[in-house]
This record gives C-alpha cells, sequence and structure tokens, in this order.
C-alpha cells in the first residue's frame, strides 16, 4: 500500500507525522519511507540509517552540434518552451526551461541536438532495521522538481516489492510537484493546522485530491490552537478526521532538536497508534 | 523603485503573518504582492476588494479530435510524459499529464491533435485595508507555470508602483527552491529570509540561501520562534555572520501569530506587546537598509 502526507499549507507537519509513523511500524514490519519534497528534504533530518545506495540522478537535454547544424530553425520553432534561442551563427540551449520532451531532438533533420544527461540532484538510499529510508535532493538553481520525483517514485517501484507498505513525504502545495507525489498512491493524508491558513490551504488540497479522484483522510496538527473551522469543515464535508496532535510548545521543542515525538510524547504516540489502526483496517480492507 | 521579497525555504515559519504586517506598517507606501500562489493566503489578513479579476493563460494541452483520430498511436509513442493513455480502445490525453510540448500534434499523421490554450489561474488586482493595492492570484488546480504566474503578479505590481509613484514593492514568496522561488527572486532589490530555529529551519535557510546568493542579492533574516531552541538560534547566528546576512530580528514563541490568524488581523493590530514592538523595529530596519540600497 502507498500512503502519501500531503499538506496545502507548508509547515503543517508533514515530516513529523512522516518520520514518525515510518520508524513506529518499522519496529514490527518493514517500510519504505519516500522523501519527495526533492526541494527541501527534511525526513533525513530525523531518520539515522546505514546510507546503502547513492545515485547522481540525470534529466535528459539536448546539446547542440555545431558541425552537422544547417541552422534551419526548425528545433526553435518545435520548443514550446521557448528553451532553444536561434542567433546568426548559433542555437542556444536554456537547459532550465527545457521539459524534456525530445521534439527538438528527435525532430531534428540532421541530428544536431542529441538528448544528453544534465544532473538535476542526487538520491540516497538508507536502512536502518526494517526501516528503508530513500530522500531525493534537487541541486539548487534546478528549477523543476517534477522529474526528479518522478525518477525517484520509479526508483522505489523497481526496487521495493508492492505488497510492502510505503510512506511518501509530500512537497506542499497544490501544483505540479504535489499531483506528480500523490498520483500512485493509495490514499493521501492530508495534515492541516486548524487555522484560517491552514484551512484555506486545505480546501485546496481536497479539491486537488477529488480532482485526482484519491481516497484522503485529515490529520489536524497543533490542535487547540486557533478556531473550530477545520472540524466544522470537514464534518461538513464528510472528511474523516483521523488524529488530532495537540499544541504544545514542548512538542514543538522537540521537533525543533529533531527528535522523534512518538518515543517521547505519549500523547502524540496514543494518537499515532489510532492512524494505524485506520492504516490496518484499510489495508484488511484490500487484501479482501 | 526597489522590491522585497520574504522567503523561507521551509513553509510554516511565519513568512506570511510577517509580510501582511509589513504590509500594514509600510501602508500606503508599498504596492504589496502574494507570489505564493499555490497557498496564496495574505488576502486572509489583508481584507482585498478582488476589485478587478483576470484569467490567466499559459502553455497549451493537447487534445485529440475523436472524430479524426485514427488510433495509430504515433502521438503515445513520442510522449515522454505518460499523457495518451489507451481508454476503451480510444487514445485520450490526461491534462493532468500533459506537459504541453505539441511533440503529439506536430507529428500526427491525420492532424487529428490540437492544442489548446489552458486557463491556468486568475489574477487580482485589489485595494486592501491601508488603502494600499495588492496584486494576487489563484492557481488552478495541479496546475503547471507558476512561475510564470508568480512574474504575472509581480509584473503587475511593479507596473501599479511605477503608475501611483511609489518606491516600494512588498513579495510574499512561496516555500521550497524551484520555479516559482526563482521567479519571485528574479529582479528583487532585497531578501527577507524568515526562518525557526529548528533543524529542518536551518537545514531549508541554508539551501536557499544558496539560491539567494546565486542571484546575488543581499539579505537578510529575521528568526521567528527564536527562543525555542537555543542552541540552533546560536548556529544560525553563526551562519548569518558568516555570509554577511543582516540579522534584522529574533521574534519570541508567541500563539499571538495564531490568535491574530484567527481574527483575520496581522500581528500588529492584533495587540500591543514586545512581538509587535520588535515587528515594528525590523519593519523601521528593513527601509533603511532598502534605502541604502
Amino acid at each position: 500500500m502507498k500512503i502519501a502526507i500531503a499538506s496545502g499549507k507548508g509547515g503543517t507537519g508533514k515530516t513529523t507525522l512522516s518520520t514518525n509513523l515510518a520508524v513506529y511500524l518499522a519496529e514490527k514490519k518493514s517500510v519504505v519511507l519516500t522523501d519527495l519534497d526533492v526541494e527541501e528534504p527534511n525526513s533525513g533530518l530525523f531518520i539515522h540509517g546505514e546510507l546503502i545506495h547513492q545515485e547522481d540522478k540525470f534529466n535528459m537535454v539536448p546539446q547542440w552540434k555545431s558541425d552537422s547544424c544547417t541552422l534551419c530553425g526548425n528545433c526553435r520553432e518545435v520548443c514550446n518552451f521557448h528553451a532553444i534561442v536561434q542567433l546568426v551563427d548559433q542555437i542556444m540551449v536554456f537547459p532550465q526551461l527545457c521539459h524534456s520532451c525530445y521534439a527538438c531532438s528527435e525532430l531534428c533533420p540532421s541530428g544536431s541536438l542529441p538528448m544528453t544527461p544534465e544532473k538535476m540532484g542526487e538520491l540516497q538510499e538508507y536502512q536502518s532495521g526494517n526501516l528503508h529510508f530513500i530522500e531525493s535532493k534537487l541541486d539548487v538553481g534546478q528549477e523543476q522538481a517534477v522529474p526528479l520525483i518522478a525518477q525517484t517514485l520509479r526508483y522505489v517501484d523497481e526496487n521495493y516489492s508492492e505488497v510492502m507498505l510505503k510512506i511518501y513525504d509530500s512537497p506542499p502545495g497544490t501544483s505540479c510537484p504535489v499531483i506528480e507525489a500523490t498520483k500512485d498512491a493509495d490514499l493521501v493524508i492530508l495534515i492541516t493546522e486548524p487555522t484560517p491558513f491552514g484551512l484555506h490551504d486545505l480546501k485546496l488540497a481536497v479539491e486537488t485530491m477529488q480532482e485526482l479522484k484519491k481516497r484522503f483522510v485529515v490529520i489536524i496538527n497543533r490542535y487547540g490552537i486557533g478556531n473550530d473551522d477545520v472540524v466544522d469543515y470537514c464534518d461538513g464535508e464528510n472528511i474523516p478526521i483521523i488524529m488530532k496532535i495537540p499544541n504544545s510548545k514542548a512538542i514543538a521543542e522537540r521537533y525543533s532538536r529533531g527528535e522523534l515525538l512518538y518515543l517521547v510524547v505519549p500523547e502524540f504516540r496514543a494518537e499515532l497508534d489510532k492512524l494505524i489502526g485506520f492504516i490496518d483496517t484499510l489495508n484488511r480492507e484490500t487484501e479482501q | 523603485m526597489k522590491e522585497i521579497v520574504v522567503i523561507s525555504g521551509k513553509g510554516g515559519t511565519g513568512k506570511t503573518s510577517l509580510t501582511a504586517s509589513f504590509a500594514v506598517l509600510g501602508a500606503q507606501d508599498v504596492i504589496v504582492a502574494d507570489c505564493d500562489v499555490d497557498a496564496a493566503d495574505m488576502h486572509l489578513l489583508l481584507e482585498p476588494d478582488f476589485k478587478a479579476a483576470e484569467n490567466f493563460f499559459s502553455g497549451v494541452i493537447a487534445k485529440i479530435d475523436q472524430n479524426i483520430c485514427n488510433q495509430c498511436g504515433k502521438c503515445a509513442d513520442v510522449c515522454r510524459f505518460d499523457a495518451i493513455p489507451v481508454i476503451d480502445g480510444h487514445h485520450i490525453v490526461q491534462p493532468l499529464d500533459c506537459e504541453g510540448c505539441g511533440y503529439c500534434a506536430r507529428i500526427c499523421p491525420v492532424d487529428a491533435i490540437k492544442m489548446e490554450e489552458q486557463n491556468v489561474g486568475n489574477w487580482y488586482i485589489s485595494t486592501i485595508k491601508t488603502g494600499s493595492t495588492m496584486v494576487h492570484a489563484r492557481l488552478g488546480i495541479g496546475a503547471e507555470n507558476s512561475g510564470k504566474l508568480v512574474a504575472k503578479v509581480k509584473n503587475e505590481a511593479k507596473r501599479i508602483a511605477d503608475e501611483q509613484q511609489k518606491d516600494l514593492v512588498l513579495v510574499d514568496g512561496s516555500p521550497g527552491i524551484g520555479c516559482p522561488v526563482v521567479s519571485s527572486l528574479s529582479g528583487a532589490s532585497f531578501v527577507i529570509l524568515v526562518t525557526e530555529p529548528t533543524v529542518s529551519g536551518f537545514h531549508d535557510l541554508k539551501r536557499v540561501y544558496q539560491l539567494v546568493n546565486k542571484f546575488g542579492i543581499k539579505a537578510g533574516c529575521i528568526i521567528n520562534k527564536a527562543d525555542l531552541n537555543p542552541d540552533v538560534t546560536q548556529q544560525i547566528w553563526e551562519f548569518l555572520k558568516n555570509n554577511a546576512i543582516e540579522h534584522i530580528a529574533d521574534l519570541p514563541y508567541d500563539e499571538s501569530f495564531t490568535e491574530a490568524m484567527t481574527q483575520g488581523k496581522t500581528i500588529i493590530e492584533y495587540r500591543q506587546g514586545e512581538l509587535q514592538e520588535q515587528v515594528r523595529q525590523s519593519w523601521d530596519k528593513i527601509e533603511t537598509i532598502v534605502n541604502s540600497l
């Protein structure tokens, strides 16, 4: 089963939930945790395992070969992303704008734009007992997160069996990186906080998941602060709230040090048990 | 005209609450731009009137005319985004997967594919409660090109500042280091990094600063919840010193951030106290720095 942990608003506790859930579950069975927030991956700060694999990840971009090019201009014309500029006597490629669609390269009559790999980031894989942790990091200056997210998902699919429980820590927001990170998930957990910003961004995230036709549930973090609007909204829309993490400065302090909360905060662990109960039920449903 | 961009790397550090407070302190002198188009929240605090709304069209997506299509499958073969699966014997483009490269349309032997312009969101020009103007937007679900919408919002804000002869544009950026952030940084005069002393906050600050540094933009930093973890706060101070980043303020852990938001107010409108005084002083400092640039 694949579980994606997402949120509209940033800083609502995606990483806290992902890491605690994964490590707690790994006490009993094998779990794969993948950090797909490739722009700012943080799960690794809470997971301590042994590095077992590392690889650079590449994007394919066209590279201009001056000797065979006839300067016909076809490449510039077919590129919908304005990544190719034609000057008097040369072709310039802007890799940051390229979407790796291959059109310029494959439609070039003289084969003067072979696709060549360009590094966009790196993937690391760690292991600690039953827990497998995969993290990808986008190189600073690279603008497109989606290709790296897609390649990371492929790596997990190719290296881990379908029956294993997989948890994905997703990027914030509702645009293309979130779609990529959640589109294969069997369950999406939306984590929010009971504030006007939290509610506003939760509604956007809910619309996104409805559009993707995903099964989703809500978790409220910092419960007790703000107001009841998130609870009222979820009740009104029949969205189950399966866990409430209490608002507490002590919890915030422990998080700030990179500690796993379920080990030191009993109320948190009790709430996490509710989520695990829910996942177990869901698992049994799918097996039947 | 000067442009101040507020970013954070990590989400949830108080970036929008602080930007909205600065918008209130700057009042008529600043034009505000909400460039966190993915999760735009500043309107919840600044009471915009949504006076002028426009659709934002960006990019195209493929559409196959089933009356012309002979289901040869060449389009699916060239599509690098797996956006054209066969459903019930028909090749159908999945809009959320299509990146709009147009390769399929170019090679379709029977010319059955058209590229259609896509409405990816709306943008607005509003008068806010300070009497000043805010440009803001809402990105459509799963839309691409949020970087372009960010550029649109920013350029409109700059145009309005020019028109109204205002010297400052204040921009609320988005989390991360990808295309919307790059887009909000281009042309900035000064960047304010809002962080928190948590292992994640510091990690993300370092990454986003690398990006700011690539642009060569002068930066300042506000450490929110500075008393939460004195050790990490100390490490952030060192980092700021080593990188010649202006240390603007250390704000205390204070739940009035949330209480103010719950009432639809910015921090400085909510009540008067030490936090409010520090936010005021921060804005004075920022204005002094920006004026000297």
